[in-house]
Order: C-alpha cells, then structure tokens, then sequence
C-alpha cells in the first residue's frame, strides 16, 4: 500500500523514508520520470459532507475530499509552506481515472476504493455515510493519488496536475481531451476476444493469472468477513462471564473479590474485540485494492487482443483485396465471387470498366498496406510498453502482498498477546478465589 | 487427600464400625442412646483439601507407603506442614480406572476397575481391585443416603443416557463418566462418616455385589415407611438454614447460567472453526497460482491450520474437563437440598412430637416421653451433620471451582501462545524472504 503523503513520498515501506537533500528520492523502486512526485507532496486531509442539486435537478447529498499538495522541495528544505488545496467528490476521481485508462492502454491503471461497501461482516455497515467507510475511502483515494502520481508513466500526465492544481475548469480540460470518443467499445473489445486467433501467448497467460487474482482475492475477502463474524460472537459471549461472576460473587464470602475481578477481565476481553477486528479491514483494504488491480491487468490484456485482432482483419482485408487484384489482372478466379458469377451469366465487362476497379483496388491496397502498418506498429508499441508495466506491476504487487501479509501476522500476534494478558489476569484473579 | 472434620463430633474418627452410633443407622444395627454430641460453633481453621481433586493425589503405590503416610506429621515441622492437610485420616485410598467393554446376550455394558489400598481394620485384606458398573455406583449411593440420611452424598454421573443421542460406548463418554465415578469414591472415602460405611466396605471389596440387591430393596422401603409416617410440617426453618437452602438456589441458578455460557461458547467456537479451515483453504489455493506469493501464501495457510489445531484441543478440553463438573455440581446442589428437607422434616416431627408432649402434660401432667427427646436429639445430630457436610462442601466447591476456572484460564492462554508462536515463524519466514530480495537490489 502506497504510504501516507506526508511523509515523503513515494510507494511502499521502509525504502521511501530516505530523502536527498535535494529533494530527490533515493528509492530504488522510485524509476526515472516519477517527476510529479518529486515535485509535490499530496495527500487526501479531509473529507466533508455537502449538499446540492445534481444533473436531473435533484437534492442530493455527497462527500467531497480536500486534495492538499505541496512543493517538495519546500518540505525538503524545512519550510512549512501552506498547502494548496482543492475539494474533490469521488465521480471526478473516477473521471480522472478513466481518462488515464482510455489514454494508456498499455498501463495497468491503480484502481480507485470500492465505490459501495461490500464484503462486510454484520456488525460493519454498508452505509455509504458512514464515518468508518468514509475515511476508509478518504485514505483509498489517497492511496490511489499517491500511486499514480509515482508511476514512471502517469505521473506526468498533465490532465493528472490539472486535477490536483485546477479545482475549477479541470472536467472541461478532460472532456477536451476528446478521450471518451477514443474509448473502445465494449463490443469491439468484447469481439475481439472471441475472434482474435494469435494473441501473443504471455499476454493470454497474463490474463488467465488475472482472472486467477480475482477470483482468489474476492474469495478471501469473503472468507474474512466470515471468519470475523464468527470471531466477533465468540468474545461478545464471553462478556456474559463477567454478568454472571459478578451476580454469583454477590453470594461469596472468600470467593467473591476473586470471582468480582475475574468478571471484570472478562468484560474487557469481550470488549477487546471491536478495535481488533476494526483494524484488520486495513488488510482487506490492501486486498481489495488488487482485486480491483486484477481487473486493470486484465484491461491491459485485452487491449492486447483488441490490437491484434485489429491487425489480423486489417491483414485479412489486405490479402484479401491482393487476391481480388490478381484475379482481375489475370481474369483467373480462384474463388468464389458474385462478380465472378455474374461474368460468367452476362458476360465480361468493358476493359475500362476493368482498369478503373483495378485502380480502385490498388488505392485501396495502398490503403491498406499503410493501415496494416500502422496497426503492426500499435500493436508491436503496446505490448512492449505493456510488458513493461506489467511486470513493474508483477514487482509491485509482490511486494505489497508480501507486506500485507507481514502486517497482517503482526496483527494476530497482537491479539494473541492482548489474549494470553487477559486470560493471565483472570487466572491471578481466579488463584485469589 | 485428607478431610476435615470440626472437633468435637461423635461421628468422626477412627472408631471400627461398629461402635459408632448412629440414631438414625439402619435397622441392621442396634439403636442406642444418642451420644453427647457437642456442636462446634464455627468453621475449623483448618479446612481439608478437597475431596477428589487430582492435584496432588499421589496414588499409593504399595501399603508401606500408606504407613509411611500415616508418619508423616510426626516428622514434619509444623510450619511445612500444608495448612489444608487434616492429617487424620490418609488411611483409604480408591482409584477407578480401566474401562472395559461387556458384551453379552443380554446387553452390553462397561465395567470399571475399582481399587482400593488401605490400612483399615475394618478391611480385611490391604488391597482390593474389584470390576464395577454404574448400576453398582448407583446401588451403592442410594444404600449411603438410606443409612445416612444426615449426610450430603456425593452425586454421581447421570444415569440416563438417550440412545439415540450420545454414545454410550464412546472414548470420550466412558473417559469422563469414569473420572466422575472415580471423584464421587473419592469424595465418599475422603469423608469421616461415609467412608466407614459397611456398604461401601462392601462395594470395594466383594466380589459379587448382586446378592445385596435383594435385601437393599427391603431395606429401602422400610426406610420410606418410616419417614412417611412422619408427616409433620415444618414451621419456621432456623435462620442459618434458611441461608443455606437460598444460598443453594442462587448458585444452582448461577452454575446454568455459566453451563449455558460455556455451551454457547463452544458452539460459537466450532463455527469459528469451520470458517478458519476455509479461510487457511483459500489462501493454499490461492499459493497455487503464486510464483514469488506462493511460499508466503502457502506458509498462511500452514499458520491458519496450526490455529485451528489449538482451538480444537482448546475445545475439546473445556467440553471434557469443565463442562462435566459444573453438571457434577449442580447434581450437588440437588443432593444437599434433599439432605435440607430430609432435616427438616426431622425438626418438625421434634417439634410435633413435643407441642403434642406438652399438651399432655399440661392436660394430665404425663411426663415428657422419652421418644421425643430421641427426636430432638435426633434434629440436634442432624444439625449438626449438615453443618459439618456443609462447610466442607464450602470449602471443597471453593477448591473444585479454583481449579476449574484456573484450569480454564491456562486452556486460554496455552491456546493463544500456540498461535503467537506460529504467526511468529511465519513473519520469519516472510522477512527472511524481504532481506534477501533487498541485499539482491542494492547489488
């Protein structure tokens, strides 16, 4: 999980506590380019609830985020400057977001926090109001800020500095941008995975692996939010220990003091269970960010196909139109065609009739030859710049999980320890009995 | 083990069988006068360890160690000497052990073995090992609470089992049916009165207990007869006892609330359970489409599992150890408030008898029968046995429930340091990983 913007900046652990002097990071999973993070500090302070009237005139409620940024090298130096700062909602982070997904194809784009809460256990709410989830967003969405901004890629977006910099004015420079005219649609895509016929093989296996995260992240997230529920019962029923010891201490003569504290660990251990389990979400945050990441990969991949279906047809086309052109100029038909049929019912044409088609034909192989270049080009330039993120993402992923795992053992040490103390106190309490 | 006995007490001691006098024995024995019985007023300091806690029971291994036992003050500093330990008697030691199955044409039961090492006269040999089945426990406490009705007796497992339901020849069934049986002798042998019993003499030693059953049964309705001819009503129950029988109410209700308690408990922990082995599931199978995650993954895996493993033996332990003897004690609670009613029923046919007496006197000034002197004398003995059975049930409860709930505790913490020491290794190993990979990057 990508750090806290206050601090310094970039990405995970305890590589990005190191600053230069100049500002510069000495990170070594910092790459060349990540200039906007070097630039500024971001973070996502604060989140307020607003009102107003929405696109069909209706009364409604929203959160809006406060988006402070400040220059590096200013913090750097050891001023305080004060931050700019913006008011941001979260349909314009998912504005921003799919700008940057239509407009680098070959990226697999950070995703955004869950826009409802699911996998919650009973005594989690779903209420998208809620104080809990709201700052749970407000750290996503920092998260989310904070990992675009260091990617080698994205960070040096322009349309990314307009969000943080323009609070005003910013959605007319990204509908400018033209790119939802630039979006695939969803049925070309959808085409081309069933009719392309020679993605490239990593790519397939790439996507295979990314409907593999998916369903095992989600599966986990699920099987948590079980096992939390169930943890949950377990210490509120102890509580009805320290109910029942205290009553029956109340008869006691030696027995009572004892049995009376004894109650009281129990009433804590009951207790103790609320802010456990309220800080293992942290961990299935982490989790569910890459679910939602396997999806980008899985974006990455299609695009793949996409391109190289595109390129087949226009390859098709091309071999096609060449086979026209041969048949014309020698008047050999080797395959079936209407034109040829209707030759030999009425008759052969004119010869001028001929050239002007076989001119025709050439224009259009002409066409088709620069078409068929370009699409060779496109697709040859996503996917070396996709294996590229790909496998930064491949890296990045690794270790983040890695360290969410970490975090997460680290958390049910934790609650050994709070138990084993509970449990220790009690018995000193029972031994006095 | 010892057992404590407030001073004073006719009942008490070492005195061969037959020379104790019981007004209310049964009939196999002579009546004589009751003997002078002093009360002692409060509770002695000095309170016997517990009856039938395995703590620091060492089983005898041969007599001479018995006689050794038997020394033992006389060497000891009085300092050393453990403050619960009555030092009295430590001269009847019973075991029940090795559960063996039965099969015949009949039925199939379970045998125990019961042995038995002692230096009593009142035995003749100084070791016995007989088989015995629960029918024969349960033949032998109705014959205590027939000939002595003053006294708490022990109670035992349940009886009845439903067929369907549990497993009567199940490991864990016959496991914890024989540690109750094998308390309820303790308890019984630890006690000055019971054990010197002629029926539990006979328990422990005959080879064929069938033979009694006839005459048990005799005895028994003769026994019935007589209290029921009593028929008198008790007024105003004395105030001590009135503390006693609420006292007895309120913690009967505590102990089901807490079995219920401990119930749920383990109901919620099994399907705690179910879900951690699913959890540990996914993340094995997640491992396998993991090439740097997989050994990370499959190490959570291997901790989630070793998790279950000890809230398993957790569970199994509190179902086998604590629920049983909070079920024992409310079988306790029940027994006492019989021995409770069967006193008052005693001071009230004393107090009929004597309002009768003294309207006769007043009438034709006959004297006083000497019946109802036997009657308060009767009541006083009575008294006073409750009161005795009773601070040492006091004293053992505190003991049995110290150790249940210390018991319970341990299980907890012994539950929770299993799983810290595997989540432990596992970040380890998570970390070993972490450094190599960075020694590598900075090369």
């Amino acid at each position: 999980m990508a750090d806290d913007g206050r601090e310094e900046s970039l990405g995970t652990d305890d590589d990005s506590d190191q600053t230069g002097a100049d500002g510069s990071l000495n990170n070594t999973m910092v790459e060349e380019g990540s200039t906007l993070m070097r630039r500024m500090e971001i973070c996502v302070a604060e989140a307020e609830k607003r009102s107003g009237k929405n696109a069909v005139s209706m009364q409604e409620t929203y959160t809006v985020y406060l988006i402070e940024t400040r220059p590096m090298d200013a913090v750097a130096e050891g001023r305080n400057p004060a931050p700019d700062c913006l008011w941001r909602r979260y349909s314009e982070f998912e504005l921003l977001r799919n700008y940057l997904i239509v407009t680098y194809p070959y990226i697999v784009v950070p995703p955004l926090p869950e826009k409802r809460a699911e996998f919650v256990w009973h005594k989690l709410s779903a209420d998208n109001m809620d104080p809990d989830f709201v700052e749970r967003r407000r750290v996503g969405l920092e998260n989310f800020l904070l990992r675009v901004a260091s990617h080698p890629v994205l960070s040096n977006d322009k349309i990314l500095y307009y969000f943080l910099t323009e609070e005003h004015g910013w959605k007319e420079a990204v509908y400018e941008t033209g790119f939802q005219a630039k979006a695939d649609s969803r049925l070309r895509a959808l085409s081309a995975t069933f009719r392309v016929r020679n993605p490239d093989k990593c790519f397939m296996e790439m996507k295979h692996y990314s409907d593999e995260l998916q369903s095992h992240t989600s599966q986990l997230l699920r099987a948590r939010a079980r096992v939390a529920d169930r943890l949950y019962g377990v210490y509120k029923v102890h509580g009805n220990y320290g109910r029942v010891f205290s009553e029956w201490s109340a008869i006691e003569k030696e027995m009572g003091d004892g049995l009376q504290s004894a109650g009281h660990h129990m009433d804590a251990y009951a207790a103790s269970i609320d802010d456990i389990l309220e800080e293992e979400e942290h961990y299935a945050d982490q989790l569910k960010e890459y679910l939602f990441y396997a999806e980008a990969l899985r974006a990455v991949c299609r695009k793949h196909e996409l391109t190289q279906f595109e390129l087949e047809m226009a390859s098709q086309d091309l071999i096609s139109k060449k086979q026209q052109r041969e048949e014309l100029a020698t008047g050999i038909v080797r395959t079936f065609s209407l034109k040829g049929m209707t030759n030999k019912l009425f008759g052969q044409e004119a010869p001028e009739q001929r050239e002007a088609r076989l001119k025709l034909l050439e224009d259009l192989i002409a066409e088709g030859e620069e078409t068929v270049k370009e699409k060779t080009i496109e697709r040859a330039e996503h996917v070396e710049k996709a294996w590229v993120d790909i496998q930064r993402f491949k890296e990045q992923k690794d270790k983040d999980l890695r360290e969410a795992l970490i975090n997460y053992a680290v958390m049910q040490i934790s609650m050994c320890k709070k138990g084993i103390q509970v449990w220790s106190n009690a018995k000193e309490c029972f031994l006095k009995m | 083990m010892s057992i404590s006995a407030p001073r004073g007490l006719a009942s008490s001691g070492q005195k061969p069988i037959t020379e104790i006098l019981h007004p209310l024995s049964a009939a196999e024995e002579p009546l004589s006068p009751g003997p002078d019985v002093t009360v002692s007023g409060g509770r002695d300091k000095e309170v016997g360890l517990t009856n039938g806690t395995p703590v620091e029971t060492p089983s005898p291994a041969s007599a001479s160690v018995l006689f050794n036992r038997l020394h033992l003050d006389d060497d000891l500093d009085p300092d050393t000497r453990d403050p619960y330990a009555d030092t009295e008697t430590h001269d009847l030691f019973v075991t029940v052990d090795d559960p063996k199955k039965h099969v015949s044409t009949m039925e199939t039961y379970i045998t125990y073995r019961v042995s038995t090492k002692t230096s009593r006269i009142e035995f003749d040999l100084p070791e016995y090992s007989v088989r015995r089945r629960y029918q024969d426990f349960d033949w032998l406490r109705t014959k205590l609470e027939d000939s002595q009705p003053t006294h708490l007796i022990p109670p035992l497992p349940e009886k009845f089992v439903m067929k369907g339901v549990v497993d009567r020849f199940s490991e864990e069934f016959v496991e914890t049916r024989m540690k109750a049986l094998d308390k309820f002798l303790k308890r019984i042998a630890d006690h000055p009165v019971l054990s010197f019993n002629p029926h539990l003499n006979a328990f422990l030693s005959a080879k064929d207990l069938n033979k009694r059953q006839g005459l048990a049964l005799l005895t028994k309705v003769g026994e019935s007869v007589k209290s029921v001819a009593g028929g008198y009503k008790l007024r105003v129950r004395p105030p001590e006892f009135c503390a006693l029988g609420e006292y007895l109410d309120t913690f009967n209700q505590k102990l089901g609330t807490i079995d219920r308690i401990a119930q749920r408990i383990l109901k919620e922990q099994s399907e705690y359970l179910t879900e951690l082995r699913e959890y540990g599931t996914v993340y094995a199978s997640w491992a396998g489409s993991e090439e740097e995650l997989q050994r990370p993954l499959e190490g959570m895996a291997g901790c989630v599992t070793t998790c279950c493993g000890a809230l398993e033996d957790m569970s199994e332990n509190m179902s086998q150890d604590f629920l049983p003897v909070l079920r024992e004690y409310i079988l306790y609670i029940e027994s006492m408030k019989n021995v409770l009613r069967k006193r008052d029923q005693s001071q009230a046919e004393y107090e009929g008898r004597l309002e009768a007496a003294v309207l006769r006197k007043q009438e034709d000034r006959t004297p006083i029968p000497a019946e109802v002197e036997k009657c308060q004398d009767k009541m006083e003995c009575f008294n006073a046995d409750l009161k005795a059975d009773w601070e040492r049930w006091q004293s053992n409860k505190r003991q049995d429930f110290k150790q249940l709930l210390t018991g319970m505790a341990d299980k907890n913490v012994t539950y929770y340091e299993k799983c810290q020491a595997a989540w432990e290794s596992l970040i380890t190993v998570l970390q070993d990983k972490q450094t190599e990979d960075k020694t590598s990057e900075t090369n």
